[in-house]
């Protein structure tokens, strides 16, 4: 019974967190056009030689929707922080852990739409080349964006409550994701390059094994983080 | 917290102002002995002694982690505000030994490779292990209340030790596949010894600075308690 | 019982609703509450005076558990605001000083969000909107809200719950007359069927006609009564009459 209300909890809390960024307006057009705006900035910085902009695609497109996702996270807490609504939501009975799972679920969607929009600019900007098993692809990135989310919610929970949240969630999380980065980065490119060496398996299954352990952490953690 | 009473005294020094004399005749002594039994390297000459202090720092700095790891877990299982206190000490300490490490390696680097970053696998991984320790160390700096502070701290400290491990298998799998040069890293038998002694040394010495620095967050702690004390009238909860 | 999703009441169940022994709290180097002192029984409604920055709202907020008191314990129907937390929250309503509400969800949005949060999923929301005066913005969004209209959505959140222990930090600013009136009327309600209340309160006078009893703090210590208490309430056709040594004081 108490575990089907949790779940009941958990779909709540996902549909609050994407309608009322869907009518706000304001949220996912500004982070998916900075994703943007970031990946152009790569191309001026790396390109204009084409074969330079190829094999640096896979890299400036993850720290686009590295540094653009930030936002997301600070954003959703944003809303309960603006009218008070963190308290209350604190204050419903019920795992602290729902909270935690509909706010990465909301997180999960809306990163994945600008990880959309960020790789068909992408492609076409760098010059890439779709190789025939793009759904690879797609696997490798959506166990990177697991990672990114489950971190991004996680730490944004004390950043965005705390002095200096812009500086602070990024100074937290970025050296946390490095090896989601790395990861991610390395098994694109060998995908993109016909991965002779069958590399990727390797990243996916080391990616695979940072998702599980850090959302057992992330989620045991959660409650001592929102609470106090 | 339930266990304010803890940290309402001042920690007693006990034997450890001995156990400080100890470590540092001992650094001293590994040093010093180090460096005269050490014949000079092919490549390096004589700065290759600075071996003796990169890589027992290195070592410290793991050390002064997982006590952070260890302190972080304890602190949130009995909430005994002595934990985050000894966590926070650990992590400064910690953070120090990560700066020398990197910077000695840096030295060390230099002459074998002519550059002064060559994006090597261990040091790259000391590098993240640094900024996470900073990220840590900022967490804390932001945040004044002290349980809101112990316990997003304890959180961000074992996130952050559990990910030690997956950081380093990472960065090595990133070198080996843009291997584009070999690093010489084997180490010949006429080394180790000064290096063991210099790790028992390092420990020792380590173990001590953190102590000095956690006796100096208890100070303070108590300070603020006595300023409750005298807040309350007398009340003493 | 009041209501329903009381499912699993602490096991002591004792009638009283707050127990709260030495609760003492610092923020920094301040230290705003030191050593209160306080119980509420069941079927009382208490006001909490004290004039601003006294530590009103912080006692509110520890035994609503979204404090932890840095000293002293607190126990609502016998549950420890510090370990049992969840079975305190199972038994308190909160009325905040902010309303708590998303902006970009309608009146009716904001009450299902909560009904479900509650563990209420098939609360009846439309009279709760009803009864709060709200049923003609039911599909409008919270934003266009007046602050007065946010408080009583608010309120709206209170009756769809209906908890044993009502904590009410000023909850008749921004309020109009019929607002007072539906706020003491669910108030009296409550009070009736064996709930309680602790009411932080400015204005004595709107609060008057509900409370039983007030107490105040001073210096971070609930105060000793006074004649005055007392007489301020005396002219109440509700107040019962309370010896002044019962107000609480340690």
């Amino acid at each position: 019974m108490a575990f089907r209300d949790d779940m009941r909890r958990v779909r709540a809390i996902v549909w609050k967190d994407l309608t009322t960024e869907r009518r706000s307006k304001a949220g996912f057009n500004a982070v998916a056009s900075l994703g943007v705006t970031i990946l152009v900035l790569f191309g001026f910085a790396l390109g204009p030689d084409a074969q330079a902009l190829r094999d640096a695609a896979a890299g400036a497109l993850w720290l686009a929707v590295l540094f653009a996702g930030v936002l997301a996270f600070n954003r959703s807490y944003q809303v309960e922080l603006d009218g008070g609504a963190l308290e209350a939501l604190l204050l419903y009975p019920g795992s602290r852990w729902a909270i935690f799972a509909g706010k990465v679920l909301a997180n999960l969607i809306f990163v994945t739409a600008m990880l959309v929009i960020v790789v068909a600019v992408g492609l076409v900007l760098f010059q890439v080349t779709v190789p025939e098993d793009w759904g690879k692809i797609i696997g490798i990135m959506m166990l990177g964006v697991i990672g990114l989310v489950l971190l991004g919610t996680f730490y944004a929970a004390m950043s965005s409550r705390s002095r200096a949240r812009e500086v602070l969630l990024p100074l937290l999380l970025y050296p946390m994701l490095i090896p989601v980065l790395l990861a991610s980065m390395e098994a694109t490119k060998a995908f993109l390059r016909g991965d002779l060496m069958n590399q990727a398996g390797a990243w996916a299954q080391m990616l695979g094994a940072f998702d599980v352990i850090f959302l057992v952490a992330t989620f045991l953690a959660f409650e001592y983080v929102i609470e106090v | 917290m339930t266990n304010d009473r803890s940290t309402f005294a001042p920690p007693t020094a006990g034997w450890w102002p001995l156990f400080g004399w100890v470590s540092f005749l001992t650094f001293v002594f590994t040093q010093v002995y180090a460096v005269l039994t050490s014949p000079a390297d092919r490549m390096m000459g004589h700065m290759q002694k600075m071996m003796y202090v990169h890589v027992p720092a290195a070592w410290v700095t793991f050390f002064a982690f997982g006590i952070v790891l260890l302190a972080s877990v304890a602190f949130l299982w009995t909430e005994d505000e002595r934990q985050d206190l000894l966590a926070a000490s650990a992590a400064e300490i910690g953070a120090v030994f990560c700066a020398l490490t990197l910077i000695l390696g840096m030295f060390w680097g230099r002459p074998t490779w002519g550059v002064w970053w060559s994006w090597d696998a261990r040091l790259t991984s000391t590098l993240v292990l640094f900024l996470i320790f900073v990220g840590y160390l900022a967490l804390r700096s932001f945040v004044e209340d002290p349980q809101r502070r112990g316990q997003w701290s304890a959180a961000v400290g074992i996130l952050g030790a559990i990910n030690v491990p997956i950081v380093w298998m990472s960065v090595k799998w990133w070198r080996t596949l843009h291997q584009l040069q070999s690093d010489p890293r084997s180490l010949e038998p006429v080394y180790l010894r000064g290096l063991l002694l210099n790790f028992l040394a390092f420990t020792l010495l380590t173990v001590f600075f953190i102590r000095r620095r956690y006796e100096a967050a208890r100070y303070e702690r108590a300070a603020e308690h006595a300023s409750q004390a005298a807040a309350l009238g007398g009340y003493n909860g | 019982m009041i209501n329903s999703v009381q499912k699993s009441a602490p096991l002591l169940a004792p009638d009283l609703a707050l127990d709260a022994r030495g609760v003492a709290r610092r923020f920094g180097a301040r230290w705003v509450l030191r050593g209160v002192n306080l119980q509420v029984r069941a079927g009382e409604i208490v006001g909490l005076l004290g004039h601003n920055g006294c530590g009103k709202s912080t006692l509110l907020r520890i035994v609503a558990t979204l404090l932890k008191p840095s000293a002293g314990d607190a126990y609502v129907f016998g549950a420890n605001v510090k370990t049992e937390g969840d079975d305190v929250r199972r038994n308190i309503g909160f009325f905040a000083h902010v309303p708590g509400l998303y902006d970009d969800l309608t009146a009716r949005e904001n009450l299902a969000f909560a009904a479900t949060m509650l563990g209420l999923p098939s609360a009846d929301i439309d009279a709760a909107l009803e009864r709060v005066g709200l049923t003609h913005v039911t599909h409008e969004r919270v934003r266009g809200f007046s602050a007065g209209m946010q408080r009583r959505l608010s309120l709206a959140r209170l009756v769809l719950q209906r908890p044993r222990f009502l904590l009410l930090d000023e909850p008749y600013n921004n309020l109009d007359t019929a607002g007072i009136a539906l706020m003491n009327g669910f108030i009296r309600e409550l009070g009736n069927a064996g709930g309680a209340a602790l009411i932080v309160v400015h204005d004595l006078a709107t609060a008057t006609p509900v409370l039983e009893r007030t107490v105040t703090i001073r210096e971070g210590r609930i105060a000793p009564a006074t004649p005055d208490d007392a007489a301020h309430l005396a002219g109440s056709p509700e107040a019962s009459v309370v010896p002044s040594g019962a107000a609480g004081i340690s």
